[in-house]
């Protein structure tokens, strides 16, 4: 390959903006607007859609089906007062944290830690296996799970010889936590990994010449190379966890409710109980979140940048 | 320093080194071996099992037999699902492949209008309105555009959720790309098509081939988009219908299960470490690529 | 082949920064000529601007007696090796060479003799089937070159085709190119920010700075003429001793020590002017006794270039430093005391803008 262009300055500004080719405007736009009118119509209307839906008794079946009503804001304050959607909230929040800040940042970051200093060999099947968990499709990965915490033949009473404990009835929010931990961390530890070889060698070792142990190393070489990126995966993570369906194909939701996180329950809400109004406004409410967590995400990129 | 005194001060930390040392070598040893087993052990069932005379739900080394592959392939519904997960995933790839690299293009190389806003606003949008938030609305929209229980419409829904991130990694890999390659061709005379299909395209190939690996893992696996939009098991793919093997009705059928599973999942197992190999992992805003 | 003509040439970058500014010049027909600069002067702007992939602000090209100014690059006949050569990865050596004729829609059959005929003239027999990646830096090099002439073009522009290179190389790739351009007789024009690769291979030298043209000339005029003290200090190996001073009794005072007007400047000065008086390196010689008209000092520093030595000299009095170079049997030691002598037809005097006194 010839060597990238030295000292030509940046090629830009070409026949009047860029366009190396000759592409000229007019045929850019023929070109760009296929893939925009598609992501118009199956992204950001629905989207848009939400808005208004939210505002009807919109329902699957019945007469409201037919000629659904403009209800206001009648749904949000359903909503706001339901109890059910209190307890969404309240377990999406103990899901999102368990699960990704401390399960996946914390386990993330401390297998990429350790792996900084076994075999490479070691290395290289701890990875292997930590990102086969992030690849196997999810309806593979959750029958895994189902068979490992299954009341009478899973393998996790009998390593723990806790007998016939039904982890997923007993304990739903925890073993959906873990299992969602199991998927996921293969990101933190990839991001991890990349943050901590990017931290100069040579840094290291002067820290070690002037005889910093192991954590004064960290705290003064190791920890401000990837501050930033504790940041990123935390917002990433929790991005995906807060909108993650899969442990849908676990509990359900259930028992009782116990396991229903917001994408469960929308779904439950509005294509199986057939509130589709009601489930608008809380699809709403959680495009609302997201958007919170992706502006600050991509502010943040945004100041890295510059 | 005295004599005495530089032999206290010698041996005492040598050997609290020593024993830090000690505990820093079983710390790491233990915490490696607690994470393999944790990782480890619930994938063993996905590599005995599927060649266990008797399959049960335990982890436990098999009677070796292929058998369960011969009642994997006696099972239409599920030899179908796998080809509705590749008619899917293919039909996916080549909407955001085709489309994707002439926006990425577009995008990369001339200064539209609005062009920093635009994907500045498909990034954002890709990043919140996820498969779940949209399920409700978009279940409507292909409701009233007569596209439910329709693979087509599934392929439609996918692709324009996967598109802005096609879109921006494309972008940035083309931006990548030297620019005296177009103009050196156009000193020629070759015109802007003549460009693309000599030069872009071919010089964008690992990273559209990236892309490619990219989109069929996102769609070969994607449960929430077809089990809400497609209605007849003769057209679901394999994530779905793996869901209703061991959610409907009696006793699982894991024979059935395993070695479907196992087939379901080398696919994409094995593409994805082809393109790590090939590529490297990129993070670009945290796809697996 | 044909000729280029720049009028009043103007490309001014959004944000209005002046890559090149009212830039008149006419480049010969079959002549060889270099644009020569520091970097960020703005030859590369110039160069593509030439070649159509910038476009002009204002001001008109002509190539031949073609008006260029609005064509297409493609329709321009410019052939262009770029720094990176932009040989196509994907494309075999043989499929590089022809692609021009690919465009031309010439058969198949045909674009293969041809790219053999001119793999030939450019040394690259047996290299044809290969990928660029499987080549050197100096093959690429010359691949790069075999495409700019399989499209037969008016003009070749090289856009520093040289600097990927390393030294060893460069100075054989230099030779080859020479040899070419002559064998070729087509109208060259070739960025190089250094000046030795300039004055080795052009028949004219245009330099420039800040966008403008500073001076146009051969490479004699040029190293023996310079038009300012710009010219003057970036062409030349060793850089031009610039020492300030003023015209006093006839001669001109630098520091207190008198020294002979420069031959061109004779007459057109006036006593008290303030002038900065130059003389290149190579011009000047040491000597160990007293000279009347010489510039007395301290050998400070000695480098060993060779076959010769740059001296520094630190002046008696002002202490400026002056650079002679000496061959290598008669290097004074360190701390000598000195007489830096010339010739004044040598020297050169420069007004207080910086421009040359003389024609
Ligand atoms: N695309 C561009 N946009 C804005 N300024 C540019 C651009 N390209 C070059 N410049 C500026 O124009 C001037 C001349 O650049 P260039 O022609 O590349 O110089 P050279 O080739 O002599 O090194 C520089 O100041 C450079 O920063
Ligand atoms: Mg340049």
């Amino acid at each position: 390959m010839p060597a990238p262009a030295a000292g030509t300055g940046p090629s830009r500004a070409v026949v009047d903006d860029g366009d190396v080719a000759g592409l000229g405007k007019a045929r850019a736009m023929a070109f760009l607007a296929p893939a925009l009118l598609l992501i118009s119509l199956f992204l950001v209307f629905p989207a848009l859609w939400t808005l208004y839906l939210g505002l009807t008794n919109y329902r699957l079946s019945g007469s409201a089906a037919k000629n659904p009503q403009f209800v206001g804001v009648d749904n949000y304050i359903n909503a706001l007062s339901d109890d059910r959607f209190f307890n969404s909230l309240g377990l999406t929040l103990l899901f999102v944290f368990g699960s990704a800040v401390i399960g996946q940042s914390a386990l993330g970051f401390a297998i990429a830690w350790t792996m900084t200093r076994v075999r490479k060999s070691v290395r290289a099947v701890v990875e292997f296996f930590v990102l086969l968990a992030w690849i196997i499709p999810s309806s593979v990965t959750t029958f895994l799970w189902y068979a490992m915490l299954d009341r009478s033949n899973g393998t996790l009473n009998a390593m723990l010889s806790t007998g016939n404990t039904a982890w997923l009835l007993d304990y739903p929010l925890q073993s959906i936590i873990v299992f969602n931990t199991w998927v996921g961390t293969a990101f933190s530890m990839l991001l991890f990994s990349s943050a901590l070889a990017s931290v100069p060698p040579s840094q290291l070792e002067s820290a070690r010449m002037v005889g910093a142990g192991a954590w004064a190393q960290f705290r003064d070489v190791v920890f401000p190379h990837i501050r930033g990126h504790v940041l990123t995966n935390t917002l990433l993570i929790t991005l995906w966890t807060f909108n993650t369906f899969t442990p849908y194909l676990l509990t359900a939701g259930g028992p009782d409710d116990r396991s229903n996180i917001l994408p469960i329950f929308i779904y439950r809400l509005a294509l199986n109980d057939g509130a589709l109004g009601q489930g608008s406004a809380i699809s709403l409410i959680m495009i609302i979140i997201n958007l919170v967590i992706a502006t600050v995400y991509l502010r943040l990129l945004k100041e890295r940048k510059s | 320093m005295t004599a005495v005194q530089g032999s206290t001060s010698t041996t005492r930390p040598e050997s609290r080194q020593m024993l830090r040392h000690f505990l820093g070598l079983m710390g790491k040893s233990v915490f490696t071996a607690l994470v393999l087993a944790f990782f480890v052990i619930p994938v063993l069932w996905l590599v005995f099992a599927p060649f266990d005379a008797h399959p049960g739900l335990n982890v436990k080394l098999p009677e070796f037999t292929f058998n369960n592959f011969k009642v994997l392939l006696d099972n239409p519904t599920a030899i179908a699902s796998l080809g509705n997960s590749l008619i899917l995933a293919l039909g996916s790839m080549v909407v955001v492949l085709v489309l994707g690299s002439l926006a990425s293009y577009s995008l990369s190389r001339v200064k539209i209008p609005g062009r920093d806003l635009l994907l500045y606003t498909l990034l954002l949008l890709s990043s919140i309105i996820t498969g779940t938030a949209a399920m409700v609305p978009t279940f409507l929209l292909m409701v009233k555009l007569g596209l439910i229980d329709s693979q087509f419409g599934v392929i439609l829904v996918l692709s324009g959720g996967i598109l802005p991130t096609v879109i921006f990694i494309l972008k940035d890999f083309m931006d990548s790309t030297p620019k005296s390659y177009e103009e050196s061709a156009r000193l020629y005379g070759a015109k802007p098509l003549r460009i693309l299909w000599d030069v872009v395209i071919p010089l964008a190939r690992p990273g559209l081939a990236t892309i490619a690996v990219w989109a069929v893992v996102q769609v070969w696996g994607n449960f929430l988009v077809p089990y809400i939009l497609l209605r007849s098991p003769s057209k679901s793919p394999a994530a779905v219908v793996m869901y209703t093997f061991y959610t409907e009705g009696g006793q699982p059928n894991l024979a059935l299960i395993s070695a479907f599973s196992l087939l379901f999942s080398i696919p994409v197992v094995a593409m994805y470490f082809f393109v790590n190999r090939r590529y490297g992992f990129r993070f670009h805003g945290g796809i697996k690529s | 082949m044909a000729s280029i003509t720049t009028r009043s040439l103007i490309k001014e970058y959004p944000g209005g920064v002046r890559g090149v500014d009212e830039m008149d010049v006419t480049i010969h027909d079959g002549e060889f000529f270099a644009l020569l600069g520091p970097s960020g002067c703005g030859k590369t702007t110039l160069l593509r601007t030439i070649a159509g992939l910038e476009k002009s602000t204002s001001g008109s090209i002509k190539i031949g007696d073609r008006e260029v100014t609005n064509m297409e690059p493609g329709q321009r006949r410019v052939a262009m090796v770029f720094q990176d050569y932009a040989l196509f990865p994907h494309m075999s050596i043989s499929d590089n060479i022809a692609y021009p004729l690919k465009i031309q829609k010439v058969a198949k059959a045909e674009r293969h003799s041809r790219a053999e005929e001119v793999g030939d003239k450019l040394s690259l027999q047996g290299l044809l089937e290969r990928r660029p990646g499987q080549l050197s830096g100096g093959q690429q090099q010359r691949v790069a070159l075999a495409r700019a002439v399989t499209s037969r073009p008016d003009v070749f522009l090289f856009d520093e085709p040289l600097s990927n290179l390393d030294a060893r190389l460069r100075l054989e790739a230099r030779t080859f190119l020479k040899k070419l351009q002559l064998d070729l007789g087509v109208t060259t024009v070739f960025v190089t920010h250094d000046q030795a690769e300039a004055l080795a291979l052009a028949d004219r030298i245009a330099i420039m700075r800040s966008g403008k043209m500073q001076q146009l000339g051969t490479p004699r005029e040029v190293f023996q003429r310079p038009a300012n003290t710009f010219v003057a200090s970036f062409v030349g190996s060793t850089s031009m001793n610039l020492l300030k001073g003023n015209v006093a009794d006839g001669g001109v005072m630098i520091g207190h020590q008198k020294v002979a007007l420069p031959a061109d400047a004779v007459g057109r000065v006036g006593d008290g002017q303030e002038i900065t008086w130059g003389a290149r390196p190579e011009y000047l010689d040491i000597s160990l006794d007293p000279v009347h008209g010489g510039l007395e000092g301290t050998v400070t520093v000695s480098e060993n270039l060779g076959a010769s030595a740059l001296i520094t000299v630190e002046l008696t009095g002002s202490g400026e430093p002056v650079q002679v170079v000496v061959s290598e049997d008669h290097e004074p030691g360190i701390g000598t005391r000195v007489w830096v002598t010339f010739e004044p037809r040598r020297t050169l005097l420069f007004d207080a803008e910086g421009l040359r006194i003389g024609d």
